[in-house]
């Protein structure tokens, strides 16, 4: 028999599975009843308004677009932090959570005082005919700020397990750099690397708080799904708000899902050793 | 022993019951502008109260989109009194069983005991030489109004400037939709509440004019700096009524129904309106309203009443999912 670490799997499963049940599904739950109130046909009728479309499009699609940019950048700073020793190393690393701590109303007024047209940054780029506050450029930048650790933080403890030896013998092998880099190393971090644009990703579907202040929120143009929701409740119409929460909360399990299983096909297949 | 002692000082107030000072709390529910009234109202309330019968008041106050708080209270939120910013948001409190449904006849003015207006605010200058309503939807002006479906503010905006057209020599119900509809392209920014768009507006730089309360336009003026800003009164405007109502289910279960309506009523009396002409709002009384004339310039204004029926019709009618503002609003 082998030893546990826990006491008793039978009390540990139910604990795990209470706990999960408590904070998770029971909230869930409410949802789904509140929702159930709409409908199919309200819920179709929901669908078929191409404003709620356009809110849906733009908070995923932004949500997709940051959570690329942060995987693609937050890999850079990742490596830099491991693999690099130098000066304000620890303090830029410390930085790096800053999104975490901030609130993020407090991101999105400082987004936006930075990028108004008579911001910090904003009257530069304004003559240039560069608009970021007030449009769905400033929605995805405010997604970006706050999805940005979760890359970061998720790869840095694969990259320090990381055995130099590996490209080494690659390199000493022949390979070039970028054969050492796309053939040796970025399969080992695709995993986690998919790990971290999911959570980057989710995170940046669901945000309000920073991102209603940067957006500008006009109808079909730069308006977000979570403020429809909350359109919805100052209209009291706790079941249209309830449904168009189930609709964000199901395409983003499905989306996590497909995330799941690319990252379990990737594990395989970039690891033809085993 | 210091447990016997705070029993029997307990039983003694008990037994005293309200013979001697009691200790109060209210709480009041409001939206988001008022702040600095309530913060004033509260501390002369409190003075009043306590030299007339002895008690202590604590007065809590609760800030917020005036929907949202609206739905607080029903949702739970132990609110005394509801002082929130139209009384659409009241109604709602009350189809929840929270109050008596005819709630606006139990006080004078249809409980709405200070007024205020929707008036331009504009830069230094007026550099756009913005007069009135149809200089708002000409080529190049931006206007920064809130977003009707989130503040209650923004509702008394859409009203002011719908009401302005339908009055129009010739106007009427096609030619206000086509006005309200082109006054919405000008729209850079919708924010979600009345604050959100003072700020866009004075902190961001966005925009030529600002719709606004007039006290917010007041009060913004006072703390930026007169030189800044300038108010722009228009032809016409609507006469918002911000109601107030004492919650019956709670201050019963609360047992401070006395002090709560006394709280109300005090918002009518000579104090409680200079109070609240002091920070903009305008008073019923007329000689609060003379002491305070200069602050407030004479507009032509007409009232809900008037135009629409009544609050809960101008809700179904504009702002209501897939309403007006839906059908003619940004991005339609």
């Amino acid at each position: 028999m082998r030893r546990r670490v826990l006491p008793g799997f039978g009390l540990s499963l139910g604990y795990a599975l209470t706990y999960l049940g408590l904070i998770v599904l029971l909230p869930l739950a409410a949802l789904m009843w509140k929702a159930s109130g709409i409908g199919i046909e309200g819920l179709l009728h929901l669908l078929d308004s191409p404003r709620t479309l356009a809110a849906l499009k733009l908070s995923f699609g932004g949500a997709l677009l940051a959570a690329v940019i942060n995987a693609a950048v937050g890999l850079l700073v990742a490596w830099v932090l491991v693999r690099y020793r130098f000066p304000g190393r620890r303090v830029f690393d410390a930085l790096v959570d800053l999104p975490f701590a901030l609130p993020t109303a407090v991101a999105g007024i400082a987004l936006t005082a930075l990028y108004a047209p008579n911001g910090w940054l904003g009257q530069w780029l304004e003559p240039h005919g560069i608009k970021v506050a007030y449009t769905p450029t400033g929605v995805i930048l405010a997604m970006v700020f706050v999805g940005f650790p979760f890359v970061v933080r998720t790869l840095q403890p694969v990259l320090e397990s990381l055995d130099r030896d590996v490209e080494e013998a690659a390199e000493s092998l022949g390979a070039s750099h970028a054969q050492t880099f796309f053939r040796v190393i970025l399969p080992l971090l695709v995993p986690t690397l998919l790990t971290g644009f999911a959570l980057a990703l989710a995170r940046a579907i669901g945000e309000y708080g920073s991102v209603i202040f940067i957006a500008g929120n006009i109808p079909m143009h730069s308006e977000i799904a979570p403020l429809l929701i909350v359109q919805r409740l100052e209209e009291f119409n706790y079941a249209g708000a309830a449904a168009l929460g189930v609709v964000m909360l199901a395409s983003s399990f499905a989306l996590l899902l497909l995330i799941g299983l690319l990252q379990r096909w990737s594990g395989r297949w970039m690891e033809p050793s085993r | 022993m210091k447990k016997a002692r705070l029993m029997l000082a307990l039983l003694a107030t008990l037994a005293a019951g309200s013979a001697c000072a009691r200790d109060v709390t209210l709480l009041n529910v409001s939206y988001d502008p008022t702040r600095e009234l309530y913060r004033d109202i509260n501390t002369a309330f409190v003075a009043q109260w306590k030299s007339q019968h002895a008690d202590n008041v604590t007065i809590e106050m609760s800030h917020g989109g005036s929907g949202k708080q609206a739905r607080s209270v029903v949702d739970g939120l132990p609110a005394d009194i509801v002082t929130l910013a139209l009384a659409y948001d009241i109604d709602a409190v009350a189809d929840h069983g929270l109050l008596s449904k005819d709630w606006q006849k139990r006080l004078p003015d249809n409980s709405s005991p200070y007024t205020s207006t929707i008036v331009f605010l504009v830069r230094k200058g007026n550099p756009k030489g913005i007069k009135d309503w149809p200089d708002l939807i000409k080529p190049g002006i931006q206007v920064i109004t809130p977003n009707p479906k989130t503040s209650g503010g923004a509702r008394w905006n859409f009203l002011a400037a719908w009401g302005y057209a339908l009055k129009l020599p010739g106007g009427g119900e096609a030619k206000a939709r086509a006005y309200v509809q082109e006054l919405y392209k000008h729209v850079p920014v919708l924010d979600t509440g009345a604050r959100g768009s003072t700020n866009t507006f004075a902190q961001r730089g966005v925009g030529d004019v600002l719709v606004a309360w007039e006290s917010e336009a007041l009060l913004a003026q006072q703390e930026l700096g007169k030189g800044t800003f300038e108010i722009v009164v228009p032809s016409i405007s609507i006469l918002a009524e911000p109601p107030v109502a004492v919650v019956d289910r709670n201050v019963d279960k609360h047992g401070n129904r006395d002090v709560a309506e006394a709280y109300v009523k005090f918002l009518y009396s000579p104090e409680g309106q200079a109070i609240e002409a002091k920070n903009f709002y305008r008073p019923r009384l007329p000689e609060a309203a003379a002491r305070y004339a200069a602050q407030f310039p004479k507009v032509n204004t007409f009232t809900i009443t008037d135009v629409f029926g009544d609050w809960r019709q101008a809700q179904a009618k504009f702002f209501a999912d897939g309403a007006v503002f839906d059908q003619i609003g940004p991005g339609s």
